[in-house]
């Protein structure tokens, strides 16, 4: 079989494809350069009747030209992904990816069209949908989100075992058939095979997962930590503050890597200190919804208490299934805590992927707790929580019911550039071969493996470089969306 | 202001000597030891062995009094054998008994043995700052005047073209880590499969001898993934400036554009910039420590990496004294020049 080039069948548009990309950069270079030298702002044109038409003169020419080839730039993708999905292979590498993520875009189209549909219902949400740079991100987010999901939950958009070893396969690069494939095999290796012969594609897809899985859920536990201890450091200031940011200020002095390194290491997983601060931090989201809820309804115990009993259940559940491992939290030579017995622990997290959860955790959330600090200093002079505190609310109330919704804009952006630094962090990881075993398919440890023979086959480090970028940009496009469309009411 | 001074350096050595009991006692729990020990001596040490290993090197003493020995306030370890030879921290072999000293420590200016490289901690250290040193002056040389143009081109007209091109190029850079663009330039510019080869992938031999060719793509890659952030910063507090009372009253006058740029703003818009710059220098380290184990430069982050791989105690201590002067000085320097640069906030 022949290898598949990267077009196939479309290739006849690859011309008009460089034109219109060489034609975009040269546009946005020459709008630049005539902003800063060139006359004041474009002012829209005046018709006689009074009427205004688009902006005149060079620059009017010049943001034209920006506009319309960024329009014949998408419209050429679209009819790369398009023609891929109908024709598959016939179109070559593009077109077998188009074709292979087609449960991907069937699902953005859904959530696009009905995210649009009810826009104006959405609050905050919808809003996203009337900023374009929103869009664009949120696009990228739920691209990986659903690629994670899609293929690492269920399996569906891989190609070939990500873990198993294709004789012949070493080193190829992308397109190239497999060797020795049977009937029912997919017959390409669609981005080419690493160095120990594995399919690149595949192991993409896989790695998606692993971001999407731990990324979002360990920025939510920093985040759980830096509340609960920033509002009430911002809230009664004082010793409590000092000390606090003393503690916060101590680990951000830190290197990170340095850190990562004291913590992620197998001698000192086996002395369980990792296991006990993840009991430590992992039990801040159970503190933070037992306040939260206590503070609201302890005026009605009726409702309060099976409320408590029923939430602080799960939760306590949930926070013993996720430290216990193998029905004990601590378990090495000298010593082992019992934990959970194995058949009620739902949650099977394995020591490795523990560490690293509990090193991302820590290091985010000292800045989450700078943040909400900060956020809790300069809220609690507001009128709104002077009339709280004279209706004779409690402490926890006015943090927790008056403050923290009203910081909830600069928290929720911080949210999703948070999860891009956490992304990040997890690449950091997987690049120096911490925390996650040597063959997983995250994308630091792709990268970390790639590396070595990056000068003659740099294909199998660059997919997951992409990937990582394109989702970690994604994300600080949509924490930009966001933070616009809120501060514009 | 000499007060703020004085308890900022108070709070900054109990800082220091926090984060170095932590480093400390991660250092010293027994699984590192033991790792140490096997590898000093022999992989297939018993655990007699190994513990007799410890044993005669002190590592075994209580964690206070280990770490006192390396602060230099309590006496250094000396063992005695069977046969008499007397073996301790602080002085070789074949020291004369009465010229041996009873402290050694950080106060005396000793950082101990490196086991990793064998050699003296401080010597390795001082080297390989240099050569970071190096390439951190060619980054910031890079990103500080790249990043303060972009941002005030981008903040002079707020919501123009040309800020939505530079606010979105900033934004790209902020999203490409280290490792991630130093693998794209790597393989776009050195590698054969695009067959451009105008650089070096391997900064190795800018250890020696820095040229334009092996030095750039490191250099880039940390100053791009830092640019962004500064960028932004400067836009923001440029746009903030050009929306005050002085600038309309400048336009309305009839100075120039240019001039009102150049003249009226830039200088109160580059006060904010300033305390960003200098907390980013940290943030650089962690880069640096992803560039040289990328581009095998071997300076003070690979010096890190490889101290950090092989448990070196004394090393891996001295490397965060460093990391974390670096960390609260800047963070002095920044708060100290923000009150000289801002004549509006005085500290009483």
């Amino acid at each position: 079989m022949e290898p598949l080039t990267w077009t196939g069948t479309l290739s006849g548009l690859n011309v008009a494809f460089f034109a219109v990309v060489v034609a975009l950069a040269l546009s946005v270079v020459a709008r630049m350069f005539f902003a800063v030298f060139g006359p004041a702002a474009a002012r829209p044109g005046v018709n006689s009747d009074g009427t205004l038409t688009g902006p005149v003169g060079v620059s009017g020419v010049l943001s034209k030209a920006v506009r319309y080839s960024f329009f014949a730039l998408a419209t050429l993708v679209l009819i790369y992904v398009l023609g891929g999905v109908i024709l598959g292979t016939r179109a070559g590498i593009v077109g077998g990816l188009a074709r292979n993520m087609l449960p991907v875009w069937i699902a953005l189209i859904v959530l696009f069209a009905v995210s649009i549909t009810f826009k104006r219902k959405l609050g905050l949400y919808g809003k996203l949908f009337d900023s374009t740079i929103g869009m664009i991100g949120f696009a990228l987010v739920m691209f990986w989100v659903f690629t994670g999901i899609m293929g690492g939950a269920f399996d569906m958009l891989i190609t070939h075992d990500p873990l198993s070893q294709f004789p012949g396969m070493k080193n190829k690069l992308p397109g190239t058939p497999l060797s020795g494939a049977g009937e029912q095999d997919y017959q390409w290796f669609l981005l080419g095979g690493d160095n120990l012969a594995r399919d690149v594609f595949s192991r993409l897809i896989k790695g998606a997962w692993i971001v999407v899985k731990i990324a979002p859920m360990a920025t939510l536990f920093a985040f759980m930590v830096g509340i609960t201890l920033g509002l009430p450091a911002g809230y009664y200031s004082g010793r409590l503050d000092t000390f606090l940011s003393f503690l916060a200020n101590l680990i951000l002095a830190f290197p990170v890597i340095l850190l990562f390194y004291l913590l992620v290491t197998p001698e000192i997983v086996a002395t369980g200190i990792p296991n006990f601060m993840a009991a430590v931090l992992f039990a801040f989201p159970i503190i933070f919804c037992a306040v939260l809820l206590n503070a609201r309804y302890f005026t009605q115990p009726a409702l309060r208490t099976p409320l408590l009993i029923v939430v602080l259940g799960g939760l306590v559940w949930t926070y013993l299934a996720l430290i216990s491992n193998n029905g004990s939290i601590v378990a090495n030579d000298s010593y082992r805590i019992p934990g959970l017995p194995a058949a009620v622990d739902w949650i099977d997290m394995g020591s490795g992927l523990l560490t690293v959860f509990v090193a991302v955790v820590f290091v985010n959330a000292p800045t989450v707790f700078r943040i909400v600090r900060g956020l809790a200093l300069d809220i609690k002079t507001r009128d709104y929580v002077a009339a709280a505190q004279t209706r004779g609310e409690g402490p926890w109330y006015i943090m927790l019911w008056e403050i923290l919704p009203n910081a909830r804009g600069p928290l929720i952006v911080d949210f999703c550039l948070r999860i891009g630094y956490t992304t990040i962090l997890l690449g950091t990881l997987g690049f120096f071969g911490l925390g996650l075993e040597s063959e997983s398919p995250d994308w630091g440890t792709t990268i970390n493996s790639g590396r070595q023979l990056l000068s003659i086959y740099p294909h199998a480090a660059m997919a997951p470089a992409f990937a990582l970028m394109t989702l970690v940009l994604g994300l600080n496009l949509l924490a930009d969306g966001l933070r616009e469309e809120s501060l514009r009411d | 202001m000499g007060l703020f001074i004085l308890r900022r350096l108070g709070v900054m050595i109990v800082t220091a000597l926090c984060l170095t009991f932590i480093v400390f006692f991660l250092t010293n729990l027994y699984p590192n030891l033991e790792k140490l020990a096997k590898s000093q001596g022999n992989v297939r040490m018993s655990d007699e062995a190994v513990e007799s290993f410890l044993d005669k090197r002190g590592y075994l003493d209580p964690m206070p009094v280990k770490f006192g020995r390396w602060l230099g306030v309590v006496p250094g370890w000396v063992t005695e054998a069977p046969d008499g030879t007397v073996t301790g921290r602080c002085f070789a072999k074949d020291t004369p008994p009465e010229q041996r000293p009873a402290f050694c420590g950080v106060l005396q200016g000793n950082w101990g043995q490196s086991t990793v490289f064998k050699d003296d901690v401080g010597s390795i250290v001082l080297e390989r700052l240099g050569k970071t040193g190096k390439l951190m002056g060619f980054v910031l040389l890079v990103m500080v005047p790249a990043s303060l143009i972009v941002g005030v081109l981008a903040g002079m007209r707020e919501g123009s073209a040309l800020d939505r091109s530079l606010s979105t190029f900033s934004i790209a850079t902020t999203a490409t880590p280290e490792y991630v663009s130093g693998v794209i330039f790597i393989a776009v510019f050195s590698s054969s499969a695009f067959g451009l080869k105008w650089f070096k992938g391997s900064a190795r031999s800018a250890m020696e001898d820095i040229t334009f060719e092996n030095f750039t793509l490191p250099v880039l890659t940390i100053a791009l993934y830092g640019m962004g952030y500064i960028a932004r910063m400067t836009r923001a507090s440029m746009t903030e400036v050009m929306t005050t009372q002085y600038i309309r009253t400048a336009r309305l006058k009839g100075v120039s554009f240019g001039n009102i740029v150049l003249k009226h703003a830039l200088r109160n818009a580059l006060i904010a910039p300033f305390t960003v710059i200098m907390l980013q220098i940290p943030w650089l380290l962690n880069g640096v420590v992803i560039v040289e184990t990328l581009f095998n430069y071997r300076g003070f982050g690979w010096v890190l990496v490889q101290a950090a791989g092989g448990n070196d105690i004394e090393l891996l201590l001295a490397v965060s004294v460093v990391s974390v002067i670096v960390v609260l000085l800047t963070q002095l320097i920044s708060d100290i020049g923000y009150v000289i640069l801002n004549p509006r906030i005085r500290i009483s």
